[in-house]
Order: structure tokens, then sequence, then C-alpha cells
């Protein structure tokens, strides 16, 4: 024990982390598991294999509705929500301003807020100006919650950058616009390209601000709640959970090796 | 908020501008940065700042069916404060989110405390696996533990099938012991981060220095480790806490009548009871009780942390 630096040797930690790790991925993969298993009930022991569950997804007009909604309100979401943390990254990695803490504290809300608060506050007020629900009042509420796991991407991002590129561009007679455009914006993309994953990825999952302000157009999270009411459609619902699943996990895979990659390529420029 | 020129464009920014000498303060500097992150601010000002003060301007309001009285009221408090059924969601929502919140923090410590200490080179890996479960679909992950805790489902089913138990469990779903394990499943991940970031922070010197002077392990841990990453903790268990007091789904999913938690009454005041008054003033008492509660276990939790120190 002289040497660990701490009450437990690795080994039990490891252990735990084992358990840990199942307990977070077993209930996830019996997702998919069942949607597999060729019964109407969601129950073992398994009766085969089928592919009827996923078969019958594809001649589904108004999931695939569901689907064009999530993807359309994910891409608004995505862009929107890049841009505006480009812009708040941007301004606190770049300057010294005042109220800094206080601007990052509120940009940072969201994520101790109550979801259903924020959500019945989006409502009552688009109801409250005469507007009605609708896909755009989501992205527009999606966009709140994305803020914060956009900035930390990009913040990372900016302040990764090596500022005396910039300044070479400029002693070089590259205007400000031209600086940023050719100079910034390269440098700091893989942070961006993973906030827009990112941020694709939360819209595409969230169900609270889609469940109260998505009025008549479901998005696919939304359209799963509701068939959750018939016993009956949750092999279905297990396919199409197994496919979104699948898609987050590969999304925020990529996200990850974007960033990695930087950060190598970041740590190669330093030993140079 | 900001005080910024917002007619100014942001690309027009001097980049050249070299950073000025520690101390020195530059206007155009400050009047720059407040104009670039003006846009993001002002968005958050009218989707998230506007809409929670409409909110809590509406629960001092009534509501006649279609019509709002814009008289002050204090009504919807008092109801929100006295009715027994509005009291009983908030204290079991309340009790709930603290039980996640508290678990949570114990389950997250070890788990950063071995990526910190032992991840070595994959430490990010670690991370990685640990969140990537927190970027499915909550509700997806909520109605996995359905299938696993149903009364035919997977548990109930496997048992049965190993010949363990002859018929199904009935307490396993429906209470609110099935809304704590599934919102520890979909929360812990969040603790795990800023555990994680305030033990990379600790000065490990600390450590040793305590280990040659002679502290034994629990020593270094309640006296170094422990005080040192407090700020971490506190965040974890704040960031767990607040968020999951309101969690709709869980307890409408997975809950049943046990474990039916305020979010449903808001719910309910927005939707189909149409009483957006009250439902005003239950999420403005939810957020300040989950507030207050919060902050006397951190209080609390501060002094347990120093009495052990």
């Amino acid at each position: 024990m002289k040497g660990t630096p701490f009450l437990f040797k690795g080994g039990w930690l490891t252990l735990y982390i084992v358990l840990i790790l199942s307990f977070l991925y077993l209930p996830i993969a019996l997702i998919p598991l069942f949607s597999f298993n060729n019964a109407a009930a969601v129950a073992f022991p398994l009766s085969g294999f089928t592919l009827r569950w996923y078969d019958a997804l594809w001649g589904n007009k108004e999931m695939l509705r569901a689907a064009l909604n999530s993807l359309l309100v994910g891409i608004i979401v995505a862009c929107l929500s890049t841009l505006l943390g480009i812009l708040a990254a941007r301004a606190l990695t770049r300057y010294r301003f005042p109220g800094k803490r206080a601007a990052t504290a509120f940009l940072s809300a969201p994520l101790f807020l109550p979801e259903i608060i924020v959500a019945v506050s989006l409502l009552t007020i688009i109801l409250s100006v005469g507007l009605t629900p609708s896909l755009v009042a989501v992205a527009l509420g999606q966009t709140i919650f994305c803020l914060p796991y956009s900035m930390s991407v990009l913040v990372a991002g900016f302040e990764g950058m090596d500022r005396s590129l910039e300044e070479a561009s400029r002693d070089l007679g590259e205007t400000a616009a031209g600086t940023f455009r050719r100079v910034t914006l390269p440098l700091v993309a893989p942070a961006i390209v993973s906030s827009l994953i990112v941020s694709f990825t939360v819209s595409l999952d969230e169900f609270i601000l889609a469940f109260f302000l998505a009025g008549t157009e479901p998005t696919l999270p939304v359209y799963i709640w509701g068939q959750l009411r018939f016993a009956a459609k949750l092999p279905s619902v297990l396919a199409l959970g197994s496919l979104m699943l699948l898609a987050s996990i590969l999304l925020i895979t990529l996200a990850e090796s974007v960033r990695r990659r930087a950060e190598r390529r970041l740590e190669q420029q330093v030993l140079l | 908020m900001a005080a910024a020129s917002p007619g100014r464009e942001p690309d027009q920014s001097p980049l050249h501008r070299t950073a000025p000498a520690p101390g020195g303060w530059r206007t155009g500097e400050a009047a720059s940065g407040l104009a670039l992150i003006s846009p993001t601010l002002l968005y958050a000002a009218f989707l998230l700042l506007l809409p929670i003060l409409i909110v809590f301007a509406y629960s001092f309001w009534t509501q006649d069916f279609l019509t709002i009285d814009h008289t002050f009221t204090l009504a919807n408090y008092r109801a929100a404060l006295t009715e027994p059924i509005y009291l009983d969601l908030l204290g079991r929502s309340l009790i709930n989110a603290l039980s996640v919140s508290v678990l949570a923090v114990l389950m997250a410590y070890p788990l950063a405390y071995f990526i910190s200490f032992y991840g070595g080179a994959s430490k990010n890996l670690w991370l990685f696996l640990i969140t990537v479960p927190c970027w499915t679909s909550y509700l997806l992950r909520i109605m996995s533990w359905k299938i696993v805790l149903g009364y035919n489902g997977v548990l109930n089913s496997g048992l049965m099938r190993l010949g363990l138990i002859d018929k199904p469990i009935e307490t396993l779903v429906y209470n609110s012991n099935a809304v704590i394990i599934a919102l520890l499943h979909s929360w812990l991940a969040f603790a795990v981060l800023p555990i994680f970031v305030s033990l990379e922070k600790l000065d490990r010197s600390l450590i040793e220095a305590a280990h040659d002077l002679g502290d034994t392990a629990v020593q270094r841990f309640l006296r170094i480790i422990l005080p040192l990453t407090l700020p971490g903790v506190t965040y974890a268990f704040l960031i767990v806490m607040i968020p999951t007091v309101g969690d709709y789904i869980t307890p409408k999913l997975i809950g049943g009548s046990d474990g039916v938690m305020i979010a449903t009454a808001i719910q309910a005041q927005f939707g189909k009871a149409a009483n957006w008054p009250l439902g005003a003033a239950l999420s403005i008492t939810t957020m300040i009780a989950a507030s207050l509660l919060a902050g006397l276990v951190v209080l609390v939790g501060r002094r347990l942390v120093r009495a052990l120190a």
C-alpha cells in the first residue's frame, strides 16, 4: 500500500467502476436487445430474432414526419447555438470586460434550472404575445439549453488557439475581418464542428421543451411519448429507440474524436 | 445586462491589439468584449430571463377561464403552500431530488477519484465511457427502466425464469424507489465531471507532504482531498439536485401514484386545469424551496467537512 495515494488500491476501484458502467449501460442495452425479439411482450425468455419491428417503421408516415421535424429543429438549434456560442466564447476568451463572471453564470443557468419551469415559462410568453406553439418555438427554446454545451466546447477551442498567429496575420496586412475568417476560424474549426454535433444531439433527444412547445408537429421523442400509451406498440418504439440511441452514440463519438484530434494536433505544435 | 452598443460589428473589433499590460484597463477592449457577447446575452435575456419574470408576474394574478385578472394577490401562493396535495407533492419532489443528488455525489466521488488518480493515459476514455449514456435520449433511458422494473418486465421475468421467485414482485416499479434509481442512472455522470475537474486541480504535492508528515490515508482524504475538492462536490450536488426536483418524465413513467412529483401538478395547471397563475406560483415555489434546501445542505455539508478535517 505504500506509495499508492489513498485508501484502496486501484483494484477495488476498478471493480467499482466496472459495476457502475454496467449499471449505466445494461438498462439501455435492453432497448436494442428487445427490438430484435420476435415477440410483442418485452420479457424473458427471448423468442427468436426478427427485423419486423424495423420493417414496420419505414412505412410509418407519422414517424417519418416526426423524424423530419426532429432533423429540422436539430439543424436550426445546432447553427443558432453554435453561432451564439462563438460570439460569447470569443468575447470571453479574447477580451476583458466587466461582468464577465456574471455573464458566464447567466449563460450556464439552464443547467441549474428544472427544465419544466423553463418550458412553461416559454409556453406562457409565446401564448401571451399571441403566437402559437410551433417547431420554431421548440428550436428557440432548445437553443437556450444547448448554449452551455456549445460554449464549453468553444471556449476550450478559443483558449487552445495560438493568438500569435492572429497577430502575425494582422502584421502582414490582413484586415480584422479577413484575419478572423482566414486565421481564427480555421484554427477553431474542430471546436465549431464539435459544438454543432453536440447541440444537434442534445436537440434530437430533448423531450420536455418539445412536449410543451411543439403544438401539433411532434419531434421524435414526443412521438415516442404518444406511442407509449399503447402496450402493443412497444416493440416498434424499441426499434425506433434503438436507431435513436445509435444516432446519439455515433454523433457523440464523432464530436469527441474531432475534439481529440484537434487536441493532439495542438500538443504537437507545442512540442515543435 | 450588457450595456454595450449593439450596432457595432463584431468583426470591426481591433483584433490586432495586443493584450493590455496586467492591471491596465482599456475601455475600448471592454466595449468590444461586451459588444461581442451582447447578442448571446440578449438571446438568453429574452428566452430565459424574461419568460421566468413573466411567470413570476403571473403567480400574483388570477385566472377566470380565459381572462387574466391582473390584481395583485397572494392567493396562489396560499394555495401552493397550504393545500395538502401540493405540499405533499413538493415534499416528495424535494426528498426524491435530495436522495438522488446525495447518492449521486457519493457514487460519483470514487469514480472521479479512480479516473483522476489511476486513469493514467486513458482518463479521457473513462470519462467518455461514463458520459456517453448521458447523450442518449432521456426519455429512452427512463423507458428502459420501465422495461427492467415492470410487472412483466425483464427483472421479474428473468428471476421467474431462473426459478428464484414464483410470481412477479409488484413493488419494483411505480413508487419513489423506482424514480430514485432511474434518476440516479440519468444524472450520475453529471456529478462525476465537476468532482473530476476539482480533483485534477488538486495540488498532488500537498498529499505527498501530508504522507511524509505521517498522515494516514483516511486523514489525507479528510484533511486535504475532501476539503479542497469541496467546490466540485457542491457543484455536482447542485447540478443534480435542482433540475431533478422538477423532473416530469420519470415520475410519470415509473412513479405510479406513490411517486408523483410536483412537475405533474405544474403541467396540469398549464394544461388541462388551465390555471396558469396557480401553475406559476407552484413553479416559483418549487424553485425557491429547492434553492433553499440545496443551500441548507451545502452549508451543513461544509460545516461537516470542516469538523471532520
